[in-house]
């Protein structure tokens, strides 16, 4: 028997392929770690050998100094446990505002709710400044200006829009059967809701809960405006930036870009089906 | 007939035939719409009026006063600028990025991972990250002199062109994974199978990129669109990290204008001019959504 004989032409070229993909995809990894690596150097560098020139690209001199020295300036342990708790005000005022609307779109139809969907729409568009502004006027005249309540109220009307559409389409991904399983079984809609529903829901609401709580810790300019001394971190980091030193200034982007890695491993999972299915 | 878009939502189907309820819908969404009506459109009223009322009612003095800053135009045409620049050059990044991982490659989800973490970088964050990179004596020039080239004041005021171009990077770097990670879900929704079919009849990979996939992905990136074309609006902290004054941003103009200058009249005129900026860009994508028709709606 001959064997016949076999064109790898397209096989190595298949091959050749996957090199090329596999190259391209740790180009572009690298491309995104390598800013996050030389901040991250700069950070734990000591102060002499930022002064240096050239920078030495590799960790020769790494100290805890200047990041000390950065948590231990005045303001910026208060605006560390500021920016929580307006991450944690924020995350709950909009949970216990949104998720019923998100329930509410996911399960009933009722009149008026295109106009709603588009009304969500429209409010995602409004942009902070237009915002900050006006309230913070309101605020001084009610006595919230400069208070993490007032920021947490600008923060939760920020995030609703997307909490309610987030929950929505977590919610569409629990069946109905389930529910309605529980119905017949003598549950009430709330205990259906609260028994059944909610359990199965819960993963995804928390990531939503989560990208809400990153919402409020990365927005600065609406934080810096409605406050003076009670400051969110980033608020703090910005408006000390003009008279600060650069060692000072890598320490708050260090600070600034760690918990956002945390934030995003904790979220990986869910990033796709939160901003797939909810935005038409 | 144009091929349907992938099913959006099964269960929006089937929650239809259910017996209409208002009243509990109507409790349930009764709190967002009385927050957000107090906490969104009452500040937008006022905003207006802000901006265009003194003590003896109708004035355009504020409008005048911003437009007469010799900061206002540099500030639009710089905002202009990097949006013209910006969206299509990361949205040319993202699908790219998007395609390459649905090609599976080794550690696919590392690399997404990797690709997701600027989504939750703020973009004061993205300017300092930056900094360390483009300032003067930073690793960029360190980099060069490694190689015998005398780096350039990249941050210079007088250097607009690098400055540009350092703004740029940056906020391509932090925001492209917004419109990467929307790509990516838009291309799970489309089977494989219109891909294969095309490549059966031996289409090649741009003519089922350009004939396929795209047009397959269109709701997804008009959604990406907006949503990314408004936050562009207003990329602000990243400038003011990188350049501090030397490259003026629309919205970096109204912190300057509350904050150093004291005055939230004139202020509230330019977060006006992002208002509307951002409304009519909105408009204008959903109206081009809708005459290309994705099935009559939204």
């Amino acid at each position: 028997m001959s064997t016949p004989t076999v064109d790898t032409a397209p096989l190595q070229r298949q091959r050749r392929h996957r090199i090329y993909l596999q190259i391209a995809c740790v180009t572009i990894s690298l491309s995104m770690l390598v800013p996050i690596y030389l901040i991250s150097l700069a950070a734990l560098s000591t102060r002499e050998s930022l002064n240096e020139f050239p920078l030495s690209m590799l960790p020769t001199n790494i100290s805890f100094d200047t990041l000390y020295a950065f948590l231990s300036s005045t303001g910026i342990f208060g605006a560390l446990g500021n920016s929580v708790l307006v991450g944690v005000g924020t995350l709950a005022l909009s949970a216990v505002i949104g998720i019923p609307g998100g329930y509410a779109l996911a399960r009933f139809a009722f009149p008026g709710k295109e106009p709603y969907q588009l009304f969500l729409l429209f409010t995602r568009a409004l942009p902070i400044v237009v915002l900050s502004v006006p309230l913070a006027k309101l605020f001084l005249t009610t006595g919230i200006y400069d208070t993490t309540y007032g920021v947490i109220l600008l923060h939760t009307s920020l995030a609703l829009p997307t909490t309610i559409l987030i929950s929505a389409s977590v919610f569409l991904s629990v069946p109905v059967d389930v529910e309605e399983a529980a119905r017949i079984f003598g549950c009430s809609p709330f205990s259906a809701f609260a028994r059944v529903v909610m359990p199965m829901a819960l993963p995804g609401l928390a990531a939503a809960s989560i990208f809400t709580f990153v919402m409020s810790w990365n927005e600065v300019l609406g934080a810096s405006i409605l406050t003076l001394d009670h400051r969110t971190l980033p608020a703090q980091v910005l408006t000390s930036l003009s008279d600060s030193p650069l060692a000072y200034r890598f320490a708050g982007g260090f600070a600034l870009v760690i918990p956002s890695i945390i934030f995003i491993a904790f979220m990986r999972r869910y990033l796709t089906n939160m901003w797939g299915s909810t935005i038409r | 007939m144009t091929v349907q878009s992938p099913p959006v939502s099964p269960a929006a189907v089937q929650a239809a035939p259910r017996p209409r309820r208002v009243p509990p819908a109507v409790w349930l969404i009764g709190p967002s719409i009385v927050f957000m009506s107090l906490l969104l459109g009452w500040p937008v009223v006022q905003g207006v009026l802000q901006a265009f009322q003194n003590e003896q009612g109708f004035t355009l003095e504020y409008v005048n006063r911003m437009v007469e800053d010799p900061y206002f135009w540099p500030a639009v045409r710089n905002t202009v600028l990097l949006i013209a620049v910006m969206i299509p050059l990361q949205f040319g990044i993202a699908i790219a990025m998007a395609l390459l991982l649905r090609s599976n490659p080794r550690l696919n989800k590392l690399h997404f991972f990797v690709w997701a973490i600027p989504l939750a970088l703020s973009d004061l964050a993205a300017g300092l990250v930056w900094l360390s990179i483009f300032n003067d004596r930073g690793y960029l020039n360190s980099f060069l002199k490694g190689f015998g080239i005398d780096g350039i004041s990249w941050l210079a005021y007088d250097n607009q062109a690098t400055l540009f171009f350092c703004v740029l990077i940056a906020e391509v770097w932090r925001s492209t994974s917004l419109v990467l990670v929307i790509v990516v879900a838009g291309l799970q929704g489309i089977p494989k199978d219109y891909d294969e079919a095309a490549q059966v009849f031996g289409a090649t990979f741009w003519q089922r990129l350009r004939h396929v996939t795209l047009p397959l992905l269109k709701p997804s990136l008009q959604v990406a669109l907006i949503l990314r074309t408004i936050l562009a609006f207003q990329t602000f902290a990243v400038a003011q990290a990188l350049t501090g004054q030397n490259f003026p941003l629309v919205v970096g103009e109204t912190y300057r204008w509350y904050t150093a200058l004291q005055n939230p009249n004139v202020a509230a005129a330019l977060a006006l001019v992002i208002l509307v900026a951002s409304m009519l860009t909105s408009i204008f994508y959903l109206r081009a959504l809708r005459e290309k028709g994705q099935g009559g709606k939204r």
